[in-house]
């Protein structure tokens, strides 16, 4: 294995020091560190964080290897800082059974670039009728233990119990994609001024507010875990806020987008900017901020969503929803938090590993810790270019936009996956 | 000039009312044997359809041809649309034929912004999803200003499926550009809350036809289809008509000089009796005829009347 001795890098904003990596471990940390078989990385203005870890990817392999594969979307998480990604099941085939979250976890295992942790489907074929064999796939090689429908809500409440008692078994989590179908049928965006004056039909806020009330409750009940998917709107975080407050064991993200744009970005009708939930207003967006620095929401998420061109350059109604977020996440993080690296390494690494029980990932770079790692730029400012990102799928909706901060390298293990901002595979 | 008529709101009230002029030289050409003007000769006007809308599409056809403009109709049934091709393709391919204007018809809100992208001609938005028709906004004004010499101060109530309708949508924007005080009427389901706030800040809200229609100088009735009912925005088509529907006793409540609008095709017995829509008060008939000089206008100055 390759050692690498990083020199004054800045861990978590504390001041600059040397850092050698061996074996895949941290070795030594301190000033004027040598190491003669080890690679020199300057790291002078670089400030390291414990690896990310996104819990919400689509990584669309199998079935849609057009718009992502797994080695694509983990080429961009590497390029993003990230170190592990969790996958979600709404593949085609649907990872609704030990067969498909194995394949899935086998080619991130090849493409070798983070660990690929897949996430099962909570129902047959995402239907929401019964439940999948959801023990398969928490025995299986792929050792699932978060359970998803992502881009379909569990709308169901007795099947939305019975998976939530179901999982107890091995320490599972239920991840809910909260929209009330009857009251999103047909909905393009937001409902509000701008969808009013747009004549998009509406996504209303009650419609996820609704599900995550509900849901809390039953979480409570039953005495389960249960993890909101990607929250977006202010009521929500008061449903949270009162939820936790009572002690019940729900955890919750939201996404980059969902803290930095708007639902006026639809005014173009570009349907780069149609995501499932909708752009909210700027309500919305203080709120989610503040529930996220005071940790009513626990973690950043990407929601990364690689679509073809053409499910993208096309009527908004017809579009397909979602937007590329691996790439861009640490930057929106940074220009929404600050340098608060203790509060970013919480929100992105540390908390989503703990949820998602990756136990290698989530340590402060430590003698003794993995080397599992990344190293930013925090002074850098990036023009963002689709054409430039190292997803197969070019719809970010941050394009030509001016972000802060850049990745110089990410570490897996004592492994570079990153060097001077190019990916090494 | 604008390059694009996309939306109410691309007009200002000086080309609101420059469209508004424009047309009345255009509704004389009407009253001549010869029925043509050489302005637009060379040039190509295409009517992309991807709705069924004989009625807009043949006001756009006749105002482009009395224009002497060559006319393309593009219907989206039978053609390479209905076979998937996509808006974008078709918008290459209208481009490379040279369309000096696209008129579009689309199902789905925005579709003639994308147009508006992908192509280097003038796009006119002829009704697109719930969102607008600015040129049936332009008639309607046109048709006011006709009947009652004037737009502001008017009080207009648009009465019906407001949340729907791209008629009035756009009307909202452009009376309240001209200066007219516009009351939405119709059930609290088919009103969007924010509709004022969204649109125009001057907007009213009512619930109450009946409290409306004395202070009115205008009611235009909107198309409000019977299968909303099923998506229980109403209870029943005959408690609709009974709330919200324009009949002969309801009309006697109207000012002496009032008028009623409806942008047609009509629900007779549904928004709307025979009684009223037949009535002289009613300019339903008018509001055609005025449609293809407002056209007229439109066309005549996108497409270089003075910018070119």
């Amino acid at each position: 294995m390759n050692s690498y001795l990083i020199r004054n890098v800045s861990i978590l904003g504390a001041a600059p020091t040397d850092l050698l990596i061996r074996d895949g471990v941290v070795v030594e940390t301190g000033t004027g560190l040598s190491a003669s078989d080890a690679t020199v990385i300057d790291a002078d203005g670089l400030v390291a964080l414990p690896g990310l870890v996104d819990l919400h990817t689509h990584l669309r392999e199998p079935g849609r290897e057009d718009a992502e594969t797994v080695e694509t979307g983990s080429r961009a998480a590497a390029l993003g800082g990230y170190t592990a990604v969790c996958a979600m099941a709404n593949t085609s085939p649907v990872a609704d059974t030990a067969g498909v979250v194995e394949q899935v976890w086998r080619l991130g295992r090849e493409a070798g670039l983070v660990d690929v942790q897949p996430i099962g489907a909570v129902t047959v074929g995402l239907a929401g009728e019964r439940l999948a064999e959801l023990g398969a796939m928490a025995e299986s090689a792929a050792r699932v233990r978060i359970f998803s429908d992502d881009g379909h809500c569990v709308a169901d409440p007795r099947l939305m119990r019975r998976a939530l008692e179901y999982v107890k078994a091995f320490d599972g989590i239920i991840a809910q994609h909260a929209e009330e179908p009857r009251l999103t049928e047909g909905a393009q965006m937001h409902e509000g001024e701008v969808s009013t004056r747009l004549g998009l039909t509406g996504w209303p806020a009650v419609a996820e507010e609704a599900i995550i009330a509900r849901d809390v409750l039953l979480a409570e009940h039953v005495g389960s875990r249960l993890h909101i998917c990607h929250v977006s709107t202010a009521g929500s975080v008061e449903v949270l806020r009162h939820a936790k407050a009572r002690g019940v064991r729900v955890t919750a993200e939201v996404t980059p987008h969902h803290l930095l744009l708007t639902d006026t970005r639809a005014e173009t009708y570009d349907p780069v900017f149609k995501v499932n939930p909708p752009l909210r207003t700027a309500t919305d967006i203080a709120a989610l901020r503040a529930a996220l620095v005071d940790g009513v929401i626990d973690i950043i998420a990407t929601d990364h969503a690689p679509h073809a061109v053409e499910d993208k350059e096309c009527e908004w109604a017809y579009a397909r929803p979602g937007m590329l977020g691996l790439e861009t996440a640490l930057s929106i993080a940074l220009d929404v938090l600050g340098p608060q690296w203790d509060l970013i390494a919480e929100r992105m690494s540390r908390t989503p590993a703990r949820i998602a029980g990756l136990t290698e990932h989530g340590h402060d770079p430590a003698p003794g810790a993995p080397a599992t790692l990344t190293l930013v730029d925090p002074a850098a400012r990036r023009v963002i270019e689709p054409a430039e990102l190292a997803s197969r799928s070019r719809n970010t909706p941050y394009a030509r936009m001016t972000l802060p901060g850049r990745i110089v390298a990410t570490f897996l293990r004592g492994e570079a996956t990153v060097l001077d901002g190019k990916a090494l595979k | 000039m604008i390059r694009h008529l996309l939306s109410g709101a691309d007009l200002d009230a000086d080309t609101a009312t420059q469209i508004l002029d424009t047309a009345a030289e255009m509704a004389a050409v009407a009253g001549r044997e010869v029925k043509k003007l050489p302005a637009l000769r060379g040039r190509t006007v295409v009517n992309l359809f991807y709705e069924d809308s004989t009625r807009t599409r043949i006001s756009f056809e006749a105002a482009a041809k009395r224009l002497s403009a060559d006319v393309i109709n593009f219907s989206a049934k039978g053609s390479s649309v209905a076979k998937g091709e996509s808006l974008k393709d078709t918008a290459l391919t209208l481009q490379a034929m040279g369309a000096d204007a696209v008129v579009v018809r689309h199902p789905a809100s925005g579709a003639p912004h994308r147009l508006a992208d992908w192509v280097d001609g003038s796009v006119v938005n002829a009704g697109d999803g719930t969102h607008e028709h600015p040129t049936q906004a332009l008639l309607d004004a046109y048709t006011m200003r006709s009947r009652l010499g004037r737009l502001a101060g008017l009080s207009v109530a648009v009465v019906g499926d407001v949340l729907h309708s791209r008629v009035a949508r756009s009307n909202v924007l452009l009376l309240s550009t001209l200066g007219a005080k516009v009351t939405l009427v119709g059930p609290p389901t088919l009103i969007p809350v924010d509709i004022a706030a969204a649109l125009a800040p001057g907007t009213d809200v009512c619930y109450d036809l009946d409290a409306v229609l004395p202070s009115s100088d205008v009611v235009m009735m909107l198309r409000v289809q019977r299968e909303r009912m099923n998506d229980s925005y109403f209870p029943s088509a005959r408690e609709y008509a009974r709330r919200y529907g324009l009949d002969g006793p309801r009309m006697g409540r109207l000012p002496e000089h009032a008028i009623v609008m409806h942008p047609g095709p009509m629900n007779r017995g549904m928004e709307i009796t025979p009684e009223v829509a037949d009535s002289p008060r009613s300019t339903i008939v008018e509001q055609v005829a005025n449609g293809v000089s407002v056209r007229m206008a439109v066309l005549y100055l996108l497409l270089g009347g003075n910018n070119r």
